[in-house]
């Protein structure tokens, strides 16, 4: 069967009401992606895994119900991709790690399966940065993902292989997880739509735990209306997380405006560090939205010095417990070691982790260690809160805050993989807003030139704490007046197909 | 989890301790419980299996129990519920706010590699109870925490992990060193074990594991500070509580008493061996893990509003202490029968359903502590607790009544309860099968009194000289005849009669 031939140039939306006017199937929409991953993986190794035979059936079953008449669903026939540290019952999630190589969960999230309810069709599962530790990828235990404009480049992590499958149009939207950057700042990268909602507005249950007073799932999606729809599927309450707020769906605001929007500006995020080209393309964005009617206002946020420190502290103490399960008894990988129960605990996790899991487990095992724990996880929490008070006094004066979504533009894979310290940097703009809990997108907001290579930009715009609609609002009235949107689609990959890994 | 707060010095009671035969110096111990009870909810603390004691393995579990990755709790709030039912019926504080910490350290059957309790803000602090000594003991606080699954050694050399129990919620109760003696714990765990059955909170029977005990033992020389305290594990009966605190006493006198220094008590736990009642080292102090307590990330703080304590206030049921004042008070009953149907929860309301029945407080207690108590205990009938019972207690009270009305003998009586016991038939139902009514027709008595009087001249003479009690003699013979079921007080009117006008 031959795939449908404008399957790349639709986002979600425009997708699913093809299906659904019958100007093509669901089966041709899943041809189009497993030819097209077929085409540029190889060069890009986004996919860990492709779901081709159950993607198929799955079309076919769509298919079905559409001839009968029955309703379709909101996502109807549009494929996406997982990343791998996501359950769905029965497919691998490695989470990037040896540790768990060949672990196939036992139940499908709740996240997931709102998406399979509205007729969405999984394709395959993403590569990423070790049990979500990274923000380039390159934390794999398995294979590197590849920033589409440029493969020398990272495409951000740790989500780094649902990033670059929906920018290069492999799959129509994503699922990420984002714990203090890692789908906003590989959006940003690869010149897509990234977005993190309000701590708690989507269910953690199936999403294998990294931080989990952080973690949030987040799409990527290639436009904001995207974004919304994706969101008003896969948020609302959850019985199965007692983190996960009673609020219902996020229902995509009606208005089409900015107009009257006060927009923050932190004079923090405008400093040193911050990529000169970047800055220009962001203060150019910030300009485009005062031209849209809304206002501007200097602020500051004087604790976001502290956020990477600090986020360092409560993540990794998190993980250092989270990840203790992984002992070898009961699923994953098992290594012997001396035969006592202590000694193949500790080959295990010694052969099954990589080197930036390990240097986590051991930070965030000393900072909660009798003794450490008060100067370290105690402080870095109380931290937390003057951060979390910071935005809090500023969302007293704007609606909205607005700058860079990261310092730089794709930084070539190897040259921040030796220096862990230089790697958290690139963090340094979407960790506070986890530590917050707040909602924020990143957006693109056009093109540097680094090495000859043209690299996208994003824009982060950011909300108090549940006014996700809002923040998608802003995101979606900034991409329809700048069309920044059409550059990716403009992107011709057509040197990357059929090149070998 | 030590957690037993021990002052530096405190009142010495007067009396108490071991007076040691050669030194003479009186030491008195010092001993603190930790308690570990299983709640009988009727799913786990953090997720919706259902736990059955004695189940296959590992059939008891799903992803949030079995720590499948991004499986998360969620707070059952009929272990709340249970718990703080618990803390007010020990008089207990219960916290408005409270929260979840994870302990974390590696063993294999945990699955998490931590165990979701909590650590500095238990949901109750305070409270205690009183022993039927009169001494009190007080509680320093008792928290909701998650059992961990079992690992099973014996076979072989390879360990086998049982997951059915992981996640079963449990509630720790710790105490004040408030105890002298043994004996005083052993009534200090007898008396909880008790409130918690009546609150319907936990079975607590330790050879199922639903009760698990950790001592606290230290001494000291009478009027000298507290010294370094040795917690005592592996105690699997109230028994071997006592017996291992009294060898724990003994050692730690013997100990100080050898003036070598390098012998006293260590800061550590031991191990009781009940085979041989000694203990062993199992770790130090040094060795003692670094838990590293944080609060659990997966599960918000979490208010008890004061209605939700008021409900379950109203839903505990009266416990034993007032239920044997009131058996005394209001039916008349001695302070042994009182205790013997208090034994249980189930016995007490059993009994109580009973006297609602039969109006008949005092013949029901007597059917219960003879009759029905005796049959229970007989290894030839099938049920073994007052759950088990084949009958109703509609079908007891009919029994009380046909005996308090005279229908049946007494005797009978219990003939007809075993029956019940064998059939789970009705009381009146077998009398009625056995023809076991008594006989009150007259002349039928009458013809069972002449047959019996034949050759009894000496009973006779008697009688007409005014021995009227000889006539017992003839009672014998009659019942004989009637299989049993003559009136005895008609037989003997009829008897004197006869004798009396006719001879």
């Amino acid at each position: 069967m031959s795939g449908f031939a404008d399957y790349a140039k639709l986002d979600a939306t425009a997708l699913r009401d093809a299906v659904v006017s019958k100007r093509t199937t669901a089966a041709a929409v899943v041809e189009a992606a497993l030819a097209r991953i077929a085409a540029l993986d190889p060069r890009l190794c986004a996919f860990s895994s492709v779901l081709a035979e159950s993607a198929r059936e799955r079309a076919k079953e769509l298919d079905f119900a559409l001839a009968r008449g029955e309703p379709a669903g909101a996502l109807c026939g549009v494929p996406f991709a997982l990343k791998s540290n996501m359950c769905l019952e029965g497919v691998e999630a490695h989470c990037g790690s040896k540790i768990l190589a060949g672990y196939r969960p036992p139940y499908t999230a709740p996240f997931v399966q709102r998406l399979l309810d509205e007729g969405a069709i999984v394709v395959g599962t993403t590569h990423m940065d070790e049990f979500a530790m990274g923000s380039s990828g390159e934390n794999s235990a398995y294979a590197v993902a590849k920033n589409p404009w440029d493969p020398a480049r990272t495409p951000g992590g740790s989500s780094s292989g649902s990033c670059a499958a929906v920018a290069a149009r492999m799959v129509t939207f994503s699922l990420g997880s984002d714990t203090g950057g890692s789908v906003r700042q590989p959006a940003a990268l690869c010149g897509i739509v990234g977005f993190k909602p309000t701590y708690g507005r989507v269910t953690r249950y199936g999403l294998v735990a990294f931080g989990s007073s952080l973690d949030q799932v987040s799409p990527f999606t290639r436009s904001c209306r995207d974004m919304e729809l994706v969101m008003s599927v896969i948020s609302g309450a959850d019985e199965h997380d007692s983190t996960c707020l009673p609020h219902p769906p996020i229902d995509p605001d009606r208005s089409d405006s900015v107009r009257g929007l006060r927009l923050g500006v932190p004079k923090e995020y405008f400093a040193g560090g911050l990529d000169a080209d970047v800055r220009a393309r962001v203060e150019a964005a910030i300009q485009q939205l005062v031209a849209l009617g809304a206002t501007t206002v200097p602020i500051e946020l004087p604790h976001t010095e502290y956020a990477i420190p600090t986020y360092y502290v409560v993540a990794t103490a998190e993980a250092s417990s989270n990840l203790a399960r992984y002992d070898g008894i009961r699923y994953g990988v098992r290594k012997p070691g001396d035969g006592s129960l202590q000694g193949m605990i500790a080959a295990t996790r010694e052969a099954g982790f990589g080197p930036e899991v390990k240097r986590r487990i051991l930070l965030g095992t000393y900072v909660l260690s009798s003794g450490y724990y008060d100067a370290w996880y105690v402080r870095a929490l109380k931290v937390r809160r003057l951060i979390r008070n910071d935005f809090d006094a500023a969302f007293e004066r704007v609606d909205l805050i607005v700058c860079p979504t990261s310092p730089t533009a794709a930084f070539e894979l190897g040259e921040k993989s030796d220096d862990p310290v230089a790697m958290y940097l690139s963090d340094v703009m979407t960790v506070p807003t986890s530590l917050a809990g707040l909602p924020a997108v990143s957006v693109p907001c056009g093109k540097v030139s680094q090495g000859g290579k043209a690299l996208p930009v994003g824009l982060q715009i950011i909300g108090p704490s549940l006014a996700d609609a809002r923040v998608l609002r802003a995101a979606r009235v900034f991409e329809t007046a700048t069309k920044h949107q059409s550059e990716l689609y403009a992107l011709d990959l057509s040197a990357l197909e059929g090149a070998a890994r | 989890m030590s957690q037993t707060a021990i002052p530096t010095s405190g009142p010495t009671p007067q009396g108490v301790g071991v007076v040691s035969k050669k030194t003479g110096v009186r030491w008195v111990p010092v001993i603190g419980l930790e308690v570990h009870c299983q709640l009988k909810t009727e799913t786990k603390l953090f997720c919706s299996c259902r736990y059955e004691f004695g189940a296959s393995p590992n059939t008891r579990v799903c992803p949030v129990c079995t720590a499948q990755p991004g499986a998360l709790p969620v707070l059952n709030r009929e272990a709340l519920a249970l718990a703080v039912r618990v803390a007010v019926a020990l008089g207990a504080n219960v916290a408005p706010r409270t929260k979840f910490d994870r302990k974390n350290y590696f063993y294999c059957d945990l699955p998490k590699g931590y165990q979701i309790s909590q650590f500095d803000q238990p949901f109750c602090t305070g409270g205690g109870l009183t022993l039927p000594s009169g001494k009190r003991v007080r509680l320093t606080r008792i928290h909701l925490e998650e059992d961990a699954g079992k690992a099973i050694h014996d076979r072989g050399d390879t360990t086998l992990v049982d997951l059915n129990r992981a996640g079963v919620p449990l509630i720790e109760s710790v105490t004040e060193a408030d105890m002298q003696t043994s004996d005083e714990a052993y009534e200090y765990l007898t008396s909880l074990k008790e409130i918690l059955q009546y609150a319907g909170a936990s079975d607590c029977d330790m050879e199922k594991g639903s009760l698990r005990c950790d001592v606290n033992v230290s001494v000291r020389p009478e009027g000298e500070p507290w010294r370094t305290k040795v917690e005592l594990k592996n105690l699997n009966s109230f028994k071997n509580v006592k017996d291992a605190i009294e060898h724990e006493i003994e050692r730690q006198i013997e100990a100080y008493e050898s003036g070598d220094k390098s012998k006293f008590p260590v800061q550590e736990t031991r191990l009781y061996d009940a085979t041989t009642q000694t203990t062993r080292t199992m770790r130090s102090k040094e060795d003692a893990h670094d838990y590293r307590y944080f609060p659990e990330p997966d599960l918000v703080p979490f208010h008890v509003e004061p209605a939700f304590v008021e409900l379950q206030r109203t839903m505990l049921p009266e416990l034993a202490d007032a239920r044997r004042a009131r058996y005394q008070r209001d039916f008349g009953l001695s302070a042994y029968d009182a205790g013997v149907l208090t034994g249980s929860r189930a016995l007490a309301d059993f009994f109580e359903m009973v006297v609602k029945l039969s109006g008949n407080a005092k013949e029901t207690a007597n059917w219960i502590t003879n009759g029905v108590l005796a049959n229970l205990s007989d290894p030839t009938i099938a049920a073994k607790t007052v759950d088990e019972l084949p009958f109703r207690p509609h079908d007891l009270a009919e029994l009380v009544q046909l005996v308090t009305d005279r229908t049946i003998h007494n005797n009978v009586g219990r003939t007809v309860l075993r029956a019940m016991f064998e059939t789970g038939k009705s009381a009146r139902q077998i009398v009625k099968e056995q023809g076991l009514e008594q006989v009150s027709d007259e002349g039928q008595l009458e013809k069972w009194c002449r047959e019996a009087l034949v050759g009894k001249d000496k009973v006779i003479a008697d009688v007409k000289a005014g021995k009227t009690k000889a006539v017992a003699a003839l009672m014998g013979p009659v019942m004989k005849a009637s299989k049993g079921s003559a009136n005895p007080q008609l037989v003997q009117e009829i008897l004197l009669r006869i004798i009396q006008t006719e001879m």
